[in-house]
């Protein structure tokens, strides 16, 4: 099971990212309000993960603090590499190259809803939060925010809803300016989140939901690991 | 890869991350490149309190760097302008473009290609 689930992501999200790379990066160039804010918020010197970083636009947000971007898809992290003081390298979000409680901050952002099971979603969330630092009753541990997907977009383009299959595939269309028929279409795996359910994975992994909330056809939470006391 | 990378990395295999051994990953073949970084003394001073400092002495010395201090630079030394500018030339401006990192637990060796290092997992030790 697990290693078809691992082949169903390779195909219909790993390689299409390296596909789509450098057009996929090219319309993406902040980060969204309350990431900015996030990372904003973090004490000079503070040294964390961005999971995910795909181009690494969110690294751009704060210059003061250390970030690790990590990426599958190494045509995307090779762009990260650009965003200084940070680093960027190519690593799995299941089985991350960190040490256990190392860091104060981690983000991941519009990562965990390219999992293909309830299973593998909740573990991705498990093995970040074994990243950063655990909070003790003296002190807060450290911070994770996840964005997901949100099934709940009637607005949108795409105008999902509540009831509406959460399983989808998504087309990504590459252009090509000069010659339009030459367009190429690629599909990526996504599982759309409903209302509390990115709460309810942070729960399974170990975690503990500190706020949650719903911007831009996403739903976001910041977690932090159980204190265990 | 720049060097400070390597001070906050470890094994991807889950088994080794119990291992003191597994940390620091150790350079082999490096190829090195200078590339220009804006220089925030800042930066250097709130980050050097968060490093391995063991680790990077290790890093340093496989990368054929002359020996850092034994103990790590607190208080004062960290007002030192010189200090930290060498820190910020080893830990941001000094690239590791090609070679491998190898565990000292299992041996596994992760490559680094064209300035990335590649911490995936063939599929016999995930």
């Amino acid at each position: 099971m697990e290693s078809q689930a691992e082949a169903y992501e390779q195909e219909n999200v790993h390689e299409v990212y390296q596909n789509i790379a450098q057009h996929f990066s090219a319309t993406r160039y902040k980060p969204w309000p309350i990431v900015h804010q996030f990372l904003q918020n973090l004490t000079s010197g503070s040294i964390g993960l961005d999971v995910g970083c795909g181009n690494g636009k969110n690294l751009m947000a704060n210059r003061n603090v250390f970030i690790i971007g990590s990426d599958r898809s190494e045509n995307l992290a090779r762009i990260a590499l650009k965003q200084h003081p940070h680093s960027a390298i190519v690593a799995d979000i299941l089985r991350l190259p960190h040490r256990d409680a190392e860091f104060d901050f981690a983000i991941c952002i519009a990562v965990v809803h390219h999992l293909s099971t309830p299973e593998r979603r909740a573990q991705a969330i498990a093995e970040i939060l074994r990243t950063v630092k655990r909070g003790s009753d003296l002190q807060p541990g450290g911070q994770v925010l996840i964005y997901a997907w949100a099934l709940e977009q009637k607005d949108s383009r795409r105008g999902w809803a509540k009831g509406d299959q959460q399983d989808v595939m998504v087309p990504w269309v590459r252009k090509n300016p000069t010659a339009p028929q030459e367009s190429q279409t690629f599909h990526r795996y996504y599982h759309l989140y409903e209302e509390g359910e990115l709460e309810g994975d942070v729960e399974r992994a170990g975690g503990q939901v500190v706020t949650s909330g719903y911007e831009k056809d996403n739903w976001w939470v910041i977690a932090t690991p159980k204190v265990i006391s | 890869m720049k060097v400070i990378t390597a001070n906050f990395v470890t094994c991807a295999v889950k088994d080794c991350k119990t291992s003191a051994a597994s940390f620091p990953l150790h350079f082999h073949d490096a190829e090195l490149e200078m590339q220009e970084i804006d220089f925030q003394p800042e930066f250097i001073r709130n980050v050097i309190p968060r490093i391995d400092w063991e680790g990077l002495r290790v890093t340093a010395n496989e990368l054929g760097f002359p020996s850092l201090p034994d103990s790590k630079p607190e208080g004062k030394a960290l007002e030192d302008e010189r200090t930290l500018k060498d820190l910020h030339r080893l830990l941001l401006e000094t690239q590791v473009m090609e070679g491998r990192l190898v565990c000292g637990n299992c041996g596994h060796q992760y490559a680094i290609k064209e300035g990335i290092a590649n911490f995936l997992l063939p599929s016999h030790l995930v």
